[in-house]
Order: structure tokens, then sequence, then C-alpha cells
């Protein structure tokens, strides 16, 4: 009776605990709605007066005002996740598949310290180390590549450009991304991985056919939480990016972009209650980008793995054939309850 | 063709443990040979170092030759993942590739050595691989489907079919049959017999009868006890083995008395 109380107990603080959370997101959204509104159904001509000042007079219409930050904001993020993933799973590859045990620790170890620096420390870095010194990489790759529309255009000196930015932002969000790949790496089951070297697979033929179809599903989540990171990010942008209202293309040209929360962040000491709300409403886009972006990655990974059936679905088909043949006989139960997370043996 | 394996005075070692002892033999040609004994002494240990898996374990190590048709497959040029080509191996529990089709995991191993196959060589290949594998029937009509959603003597016979696509002289089964139930494990030995016309076999199995309804010849490995390396007892002939043992210890292990 006793024990059948505190089951009881845990079972109601997991479900309070997952309403919570259900909660906060619920009142974060209403509470950006709540202020957001005036812009929208509130004093017109004062709304349109407070975004004609922060946009120096260009524009009156929101959508207008918020459209390049949104891209500037787009922009930044995805080139810091391009440039982060390939790194973040190489480094998680390397702790997981080559490097020695006590190596792999230390740089585990490392990459978590990373996560825990604050991000001003970042900005401090991309304005001091990063602007004086970067001009002349960006130079090179301007006159190399400068065909393609990314990395053309006038290259600014000092660089306080989306490129600059993009890559303390990757910088920032490297640390996540290694870390869940890492976690995600390390649980491949050493049978899957038997399995490629017994055919005769090199080390990284065996990485292609087990280790990373086993953890497609993890590194898009952890892409996901990178790239939440990098899109949400303020201090870092606000030190180093010289803003601008535009849709340029051109990651080395400043005065072109801007992302939404170093925008929040710039103009919200010098707003009136107007332009407050009208921050706050940009506040609402870029939360509903948040939810975009991971929604669609869902989707992606979802369709994907109903497709070539990735890891999840086959999981559950298998565990649901094993939870009804463990009903069906005998024979099946025993063969289920050796089968149970036995990674293989290293010998007897 | 199977190509016959000596292996001569191998000691194996995991890290300072010394696991296996001294072990002498010759796994004849297109036989299939049962590697028998209790748990700790030492037979799967063995099987591994055949080719070479046991390096997949840091710190693992031996001493000795191992021929694969007179050549040692630990000579200092020699790779490991070409052993492995020439020495294939099946697990105690099938490990089909959970993302890949029917199809793909048959040319999973073939995929690695040979990238530009063409298809008509490749559905060749692979109704050759299932049809040695005795799934030939039970899977045509879907071998786009995906490996795991088979029941678990057809994945384990997958794995066998992966195994033999790339055409290997040696097949190393690790206890095939562990994870199967009574019909599937049948389904796999009757295979077994087939197989040895082709491939040299040898099996690690804790079940007597098994290695009895299977083998040519039969090895009795044993052990003094936890923390005491495996060594081989005495290998003969199957029948021999269980009618009339040299040695007093696999008198006993076969008659059930311990182990």
């Amino acid at each position: 009776m006793k024990k059948f109380s505190a089951d009881k107990l845990f079972k109601w603080c997991a479900v309070g605990a997952g309403v919570l959370i259900l909660a906060v997101l619920a009142a974060v959204a209403v509470f950006l709605l709540i202020q957001a509104s005036p812009v929208f159904i509130g004093d017109r001509d004062a709304a349109a007066h407070s975004i004609s000042s922060f946009t120096g007079g260009s524009t009156t219409n929101f959508f207008v005002f918020v459209g390049p930050l949104i891209f500037g904001t787009i922009l930044a993020s995805a080139l810091a996740l391009f440039l982060a993933f390939f790194v973040a799973v190489g480094i998680a590859l390397f702790i997981s598949h080559y490097a020695p045990k006590r190596l792999a620790s230390v740089l585990s170890y490392i990459v978590d310290l990373l996560a825990a620096i604050p991000s001003v420390v970042y900005g401090l870095w991309g304005a001091f180390v990063l602007v004086p010194h970067t001009y002349p990489v960006w130079k090179v790759i301007n006159s190399v590549l400068g065909w393609i529309p990314l990395f053309g255009g006038p290259v600014s000196n000092p660089p306080r450009t989306i490129a600059t930015v993009s890559i303390v932002l990757a910088v920032m969000i490297l640390p996540i991304i290694t870390s869940m790949a890492r976690d995600i790496f390390v649980q491949t089951p050493l049978l899957q991985q038997e399995a490629a070297l017994a055919l005769g697979a090199t080390k990284w033929e065996m990485i292609k056919l087990a280790v990373l179809p086993f953890g497609t599903n993890g590194l898009v989540s952890a892409s996901m939480l990178g790239l939440g990171r990098a899109l949400g990010e303020t201090m870092a942008v606000l030190m180093i990016l010289s803003p601008g209202s535009t849709y340029g293309i051109h990651i080395f040209t400043a005065s072109r972009n801007q992302t939404i929360a170093a925008n929040i962040a710039a103009q919200f000491p010098e707003a009136d209650s107007m332009g407050v709300s009208t921050l706050i409403a940009t506040g609402l886009v870029l939360f509903v980008i948040t939810f975009a972006v991971n929604y669609i990655a869902r989707r992606i990974t979802h369709r994907s793995s109903s497709k070539k059936n990735g890891m999840i679905a086959s999981v559950m088909a298998w565990s649901t054939r094993k939870f009804s043949s463990r009903n069906a006989n005998h024979s099946a139960v025993s063969k289920s309850d050796t089968g149970d997370n036995n990674n293989g043996k290293a010998g007897e | 063709m199977g190509q016959r394996i000596d292996v001569n005075h191998l000691n194996v070692y995991y890290g300072d443990f010394h696991a296996v002892d001294d072990v002498n033999m010759v796994l004849e040609s297109n036989k299939v040979t049962a590697f028998i004994g209790p748990s700790g002494c030492g037979k799967s240990t063995v099987l591994r170092t055949l080719n070479r898996m046991h390096e997949t374990t840091p710190g693992a190590h031996v001493t000795g030759e191992v021929l694969l048709e007179g050549k040692d497959l630990y000579a200092p040029d020699t790779d490991p993942v070409e052993v492995r080509r020439d020495v294939g191996m099946v697990f105690q529990r099938p490990n089909p590739f959970p993302t890949m089709s029917i199809r793909e995991n048959v040319l999973a191993g073939v995929k690695l050595n040979n990238k530009h196959i063409s298809k008509s060589d490749a559905d060749d290949l692979v109704e050759w691989a299932l049809r040695g594998a005795a799934l030939w029937n039970d899977v045509k009509d879907r071998l786009d489907k995906p490996g795991i959603g088979l029941s678990g003597g057809q994945q384990q016979r997958l794995c066998i079919a992966r195994a033999v696509a790339v055409h290997p002289q040696v097949l190393l089964m690790d206890e095939p049959c562990s994870a199967l139930d009574p019909i599937s494990t049948l389904a796999v030995e009757d295979l077994i017999g087939e197989l040895k016309d082709e491939f040299t076999i040898v099996i690690v199995t804790h079940n007597m009868q098994q290695a009895a309804r299977v083998s040519d010849t039969t090895a009795f490995f044993n052990t003094q006890g936890s923390g005491k390396p495996g060594h081989l007892v005495e290998m003969a002939d199957t029948t021999t083995i269980f009618s009339n043992p040299q040695s007093e210890e696999t008198e006993n292990y076969i008659s059930g008395r311990f182990g």
C-alpha cells in the first residue's frame, strides 16, 4: 500500500513538471502577444511614429521594419550552424572513436567548459581579437570566391560584419552540438560496430555504416539546440556587428544587417512605451521563427526516418514485436531476455 | 572454396591478463569445427583472434601464429581489415544494420570493396547470397523492406548472407543460435551443413547437442578457474570426442558432470 502511494506521488510530480514547462511556454507566448498588441491594434499614429524612428524614417510598416531583421538573424545563425556542425561532428567522433581514453575525457571536459563561458566573453573576444585581425582573411576569401554572392561585395574594415559574427556564434554553439553528438555516438551499439568491422570495414567505413546512421536523429536535435542559441544570441552580436536594415547578402560588408535579438537590446534603453511594444513584437517574431525552425527539423527527421526506417521507427517496430512475442510463446521470452542491451562481449 | 587455418602456440592477453594459453590446432578446409567448453574457457576469444576482432577490445594482443593457408594473419604488414575480408563473422545476436533494407544489408560489405558494382551484378549477388543463406524465398518480394523487420531467425540468416556475400574463405560463428528459438536454430544448423561446401566454418557453441549435430571436428576448451588462462584440452573428430574422449575433463564436461 505504501509503495503504491509513493508510486502515485512520483507520477504526479512528473506530470506536474511536464505541465509546468507547457505553462511557462504559454505564459511567455501570452506575455509577448499582450505586450506586442498595441503595435497592431492600438494607436496607429504612435506605432507608425516609433517604427519610423527605429528605421530612420524609411518606413512606418512593421513588417517592412522586421523583414531585414529576420533575414539578418537567419543568415548569421545559418552560417554559424554550417560552420559549427562539421567541426562539432568531427570533434565528437574524435572523442568517441579515435582519441585514447584519457585524452577523450580531457577533451570532453574542455568542451563542456566552453559551453559554460558567458556570451559577453565571446563578444569581447570577437570585438577585440577577431574584428582587428580578420580583415586580411576576409579580403582573401573575397578575392578568390567573390563570384559567389555570399562572399562578394565590398570588404569592410574593420570587419564588423555578419562573417565575423558567424564565427563567434559558431564557436558559441560548437560545445552544445559537440557534447550532444558525442553522447549519441558513444551509445552506438557495439554489435553494430562489430558487424561493420567484421565485413572488412575500415574505421571510417565502420563509422559511416554504423555510427552515423545511428546518430542521425540525435544530430538534428543537437543542431536545433545550437541553432536556437544562435538565433537568440544578443550580446556577442551587439558587440561586434555594425547594424543596418537591408536584405544584404554580402557577409563581408558592414552596416547591412542586424539580428532581432541584438536590435532589441540596442534600441530598448531609448524606447518609449510604443517603442517597447514594437521591440516586443519583433521578439514575438523571433519566438515564432524558433518554433518554425524546430518544427521543420522534426518534420525532416520524421520523414527521413519513416522513409528509410531509421532508428526511432525501427526500434519501435522491434520493441513492439518483442513485446508481442513475449506473450506469444515461451521460447521467445527467453530470447528477448538474453537480448536486452547486451552489446556483445569483450570475449570470454 | 574454403581455406585451412593453422594455429601455432597462440597466447591471448587482455592487457596483463593471460586469457588463453598456448593453443595449437588445425582447422581443416571445408569442414565445420566446433569450439565447446564452459564459460570463461577462452573459446570465443580464440574464435575472435582468427579474424583479429579481439583487437576491438583495448589492450588485447596475441603471441604465436595464425596461418590462413600458410599466410600469417599477424605478420607485421598484414592489415586487419584485409584479414576480415577473408575471414567473415556471424555474431551471437543478429545485427543487421537497422537503417538499411534487406538488399542494402546483403550488399553492405560488398560495397566497401567495390563501390561501382552494376545493378544487375548486385541483383545476382543478392539472390546468390540470400539463396545461400536459405532466406531467398522468404524475402524475395520485400528486398527493399528494412532488415530489422524480419524475425530473429531470419535476421540471423540475413547476417549470414551479408557475411557470405563478400566471398570469404572462412566463416566464424560466435554462438549464432543462442538468441534464436528452436525452429530458427534448426534452420541455421541446416544452413551450416550446406555452407561448408564453400567455406571453412568455425562455430562456438554452448550447446553440446548442436556441436554434435553440425560439426566434423570438435575442440574442447577448459579453464582451471576464473582468473586462470583457458586452454585447449583436446580436439578430435566430433564422434570421437562425444563417444570416446581422451581426457577425463572432456568426459566430465560432455556427460554433464560440470560446466
